[in-house]
């Protein structure tokens, strides 16, 4: 047998070795590593350098002068010719921000040292010359084709002469920008200014649903493993809960609707808030349904896990401290709780990743696009968690699919990627280095 | 050991049915062995236990045992794996009720009280009963928290009063001078004798009456083991103390009676220096003399 199939003998060794199975096994977990690598590169590379100001050029085309920044560039296609995308921006006079033209009629490149980007509140960016910059209440600014402007300094934001910028200047501009995306409230129906409402929205419900999830979870699976008697009942129960944790999002946003808000929240508004109805307050998305709909999808992972950690601890342990005469419930407090407290956190760690992510479910249970108020402000009782919120998993779905000028926000789509991304990394990154230092109170042991 | 080479081993034949401790003295002086430790024989009887049954399920583990443990004497079990020894230790501080499918008949006094009674209080007869177990299981907590444990679940919060007994706890178990200077790092931290000295600390702190050590040196190199043996020798003079050993020569060290079991069955118990010079029974022979087991 092994004659006809004649394996030369350096092959056959390198089998029986096992170094094939190490090659394969590497080259998984390197093509996965690099997959991790190349999307969150992706997404930096897309996103990152939105903000960078990009030279202005000025061009002679057969309709007249265009002036803006080289957004694209297509080649010829078949009959289509190469073409070359303008971000022209002025939405006020030219009706739209981006231009195509194609790149056979661009006659004299020019790179104007006097043309500005002004950055304005209503209407998106303007670019062209600075017509009148005398008065201290308005400014007056000139389009490529002649047209004046004179709109209020209190609508601008920012005015960049990008092209007699240096690269300090630049990186100057870059930095405002990025400090106004992150600290900033949305202007533009989202496509413009920053997104700290939604980033605040996400870490607030994330933390929320932490607070429900860790004792509910941990109650949970100390039922599951610590009291009830171990039979084909909690073997069905934990297939059950396993099975609970591959339900579709959506169906716990509609539970969430459904049980939270129609039913739990109608009734409270009965009872405490019926001056106010019609009008509801808990009877209608907020955050703590939000929270709580997040916490109820991500419990299935925080029993699985605290479970496992619950029959880490070891037996031995257990048995010192009931043979010291403490009862059941002081030896799970004392002993098996604290001894599988590292477990928990890893599954708080988990829930948290999938927490953060999700959108669909938060669509049906309280987020919105844009929320007039935060759900924790100065004034009483401070936490509102009646309050809808905003939400970076959304704001990605509303900016990059809802949103009136979406060629103008794909840029943001992919800066707000980014930023959930590392919203979710440092949240997982406080649970870990939480985890560590108990880990070291507890002796450093490695169950 | 090559099954070949075993000696026949005899049907074993339950020899003491009398009740041990004062039957004891009557058998022993009967056969005319000098009584070499007086104060030991006539100890009034500490544990007591009368026909005890226990039942894994169906198997029977332990078949109608009889032993007496004097006070302030020590009681080694002695026999080969299995034999039902740890088993009896546990139901002397009832660890066997966390077990499923266990099925006990038969009697446990321990002082005056029958620990098998249906009002029994489990966890206060637990508060009364040290245990050490084969592998040290020092809690993840610090040298003061796990000497301290046992007074805290029986709710004591004064700061003297613990700082008193983890001090007298420690100095019994030999440990203080080693670890009064770190009382607040992991117990953990220690080596693996020190471990072991600790969860004796920890056992002494409530002031048990009975200490139930199960094969406490085991895991122990022989340094360690030493240490252990003299405490067991302190130990003895305020605490009664049944040790479960697979080491026959701990047993003649350390104890004051020594019981042999096989099988789930007691074959024989006595004076520990009577037993392992001149035993009654040839299987208690054999295994002393390592022939089996």
């Amino acid at each position: 047998m092994t004659e006809t199939l004649n394996i030369p003998p350096r092959w056959r060794a390198f089998i029986r070795r096992g170094s094939a199975m190490v090659w394969l096994s590497g080259a998984a977990l390197a093509l996965s590593l690099l997959m991790m690598v190349g999307l969150v590169g992706y997404i930096a590379a897309k996103g990152l350098g939105f903000f960078w100001p990009s030279s202005i050029v000025q061009v002679q085309t057969s309709e007249g002068p265009i002036l803006g920044e080289i957004s694209a560039q297509e080649k010829a296609h078949g009959t289509d010719p190469a073409k070359t995308q303008f971000r022209v921006c002025n939405r006020d006079l030219f009706g739209q921000d981006y231009r195509w033209v194609p790149s056979a009629d661009i006659q004299d490149p020019q790179r104007p040292a006097d043309a500005v980007l002004v950055e304005r509140l209503e209407n998106g960016p303007f670019i062209g010359f600075i017509q009148d910059g005398s008065s201290g209440e308005t400014l007056v600014l000139r389009a490529v084709d002649g047209q004046t402007l004179e709109i209020p300094r209190k609508h601008i934001v920012r005015i960049v002469p990008s092209n007699a910028l240096g690269v300090f200047g630049k990186s100057r501009v870059y930095a405002s920008r990025l400090w106004e995306f992150v600290a900033g409230d949305p202007r533009e129906s989202n496509t413009e200014g920053g997104v700290f409402p939604a980033i605040f929205g996400t870490v607030m419900m994330v933390l929320l649903m932490s607070i429900a999830v860790v004792p509910l979870g941990v109650v949970a699976a100390l039922f599951l493993r610590e009291y009830a008697r171990q039979g084909w009942v909690i073997r069905a129960l934990r297939i059950a809960v396993n099975n609970l944790a591959g339900v579709p999002s959506i169906v716990f946003g509609i539970f969430g609707l459904g049980f939270f808000i129609y039913t739990v929240g109608g009734t409270l508004d009965q009872i405490f808030f019926s001056q106010k109805l019609p009008t509801p307050t808990f009877g209608t998305g907020g955050i703590l349904w939000a929270s709580l709909t997040l916490a109820l999808l991500t419990v299935p992972v925080v029993i699985v896990s605290t479970e496992e950690a619950l029959s880490a601890v070891p037996r031995s342990q257990r048995e010192a401290s009931l043979a010291l005469g403490a009862t059941k419930w002081q030896t799970i407090w004392n002993v098996v709780l604290p001894g599988a407290l590292p477990g928990i956190l890893t599954g708080l760690v988990l829930a948290m990743a999938r927490g953060a992510g999700e959108v669909a479910p938060l669509m049906l249970t309280g987020v919105v696009k844009l929320a007039p108020s935060m759900p924790l402000d100065a004034s009483f009782p401070f936490l509102h968690l009646d309050r809808k919120f905003m939400h970076l998993g959304f704001h990605i779905y509303d900016v990059g699919f809802q949103s009136p000028n979406s060629e103008a926000a794909k840029p943001m789509v992919f800066m707000t990627t980014l930023l959930l991304l590392l919203i979710v990394l440092l949240l997982n990154l406080a649970a870990l280095r939480l985890r560590s230092r108990l880990r070291a109170r507890v002796g450093g042991s490695s169950f | 050991m090559d099954l070949n080479e075993r000696p026949v081993i005899p049907e074993p034949v339950p020899t003491i049915t009398e009740p041990p401790r004062a039957g004891e003295a009557h058998i022993l002086s009967q056969q005319g062995t000098p009584l070499t430790d007086r104060a030991a024989l006539e100890a009034p009887t500490m544990v007591s236990v009368k026909d005890l049954n226990l039942f894994y399920g169906r198997k029977q583990a332990l078949h109608g045992i009889n032993l007496e443990v004097g006070k302030n004497t020590v009681m080694a079990l002695i026999g080969p794996s299995g034999c039902g020894k740890s088993t009896l230790l546990r139901c002397i501080n009832r660890m066997n009720d966390l077990i499923d499918n266990v099925r006990i008949d038969g009697h446990v006094r321990v002082g005056q009280s029958d620990i098998y009674a249906p009002d029994v209080d489990v966890i206060g007869l637990r508060m009364r009963m040290g245990m050490v177990f084969q592998k040290s299981n020092p809690f993840p907590k610090s040298i003061y928290e796990n000497v301290a444990y046992g007074l805290r679940v029986q709710g004591v919060k004064n700061r003297a009063v613990l700082d008193e007994a983890v001090e007298r706890s420690l100095i019994s178990a030999g440990l203080w001078d080693e670890v009064k200077d770190r009382l607040n790092e992991s117990g953990l931290g220690l080596s693996g004798g020190q471990q072991q000295r600790l969860c004796i600390a920890r056992a002494l702190a409530v002031k048990p009456e009975v200490l139930l050590m199960d094969e406490p040196c085991s895991a122990l190199d022989p340094l360690a083991t030493s240490r252990i043996e003299e405490l067991i020798f302190e130990l003895k003079r305020d605490f009664t103390i049944v040790i479960v050993t697979h080491n026959m020569q701990q047993a003649a060290r350390v104890s004051d009676f020594t019981a042999f079991f096989w099988m789930g069955k007691l074959i024989e118990v006595g004076l520990t220096e009577k037993l392992f010079t001149n035993p009654r029974e040839r299987m208690t022979e054999d295994y002393i003399s390592g022939r089996f087991g």
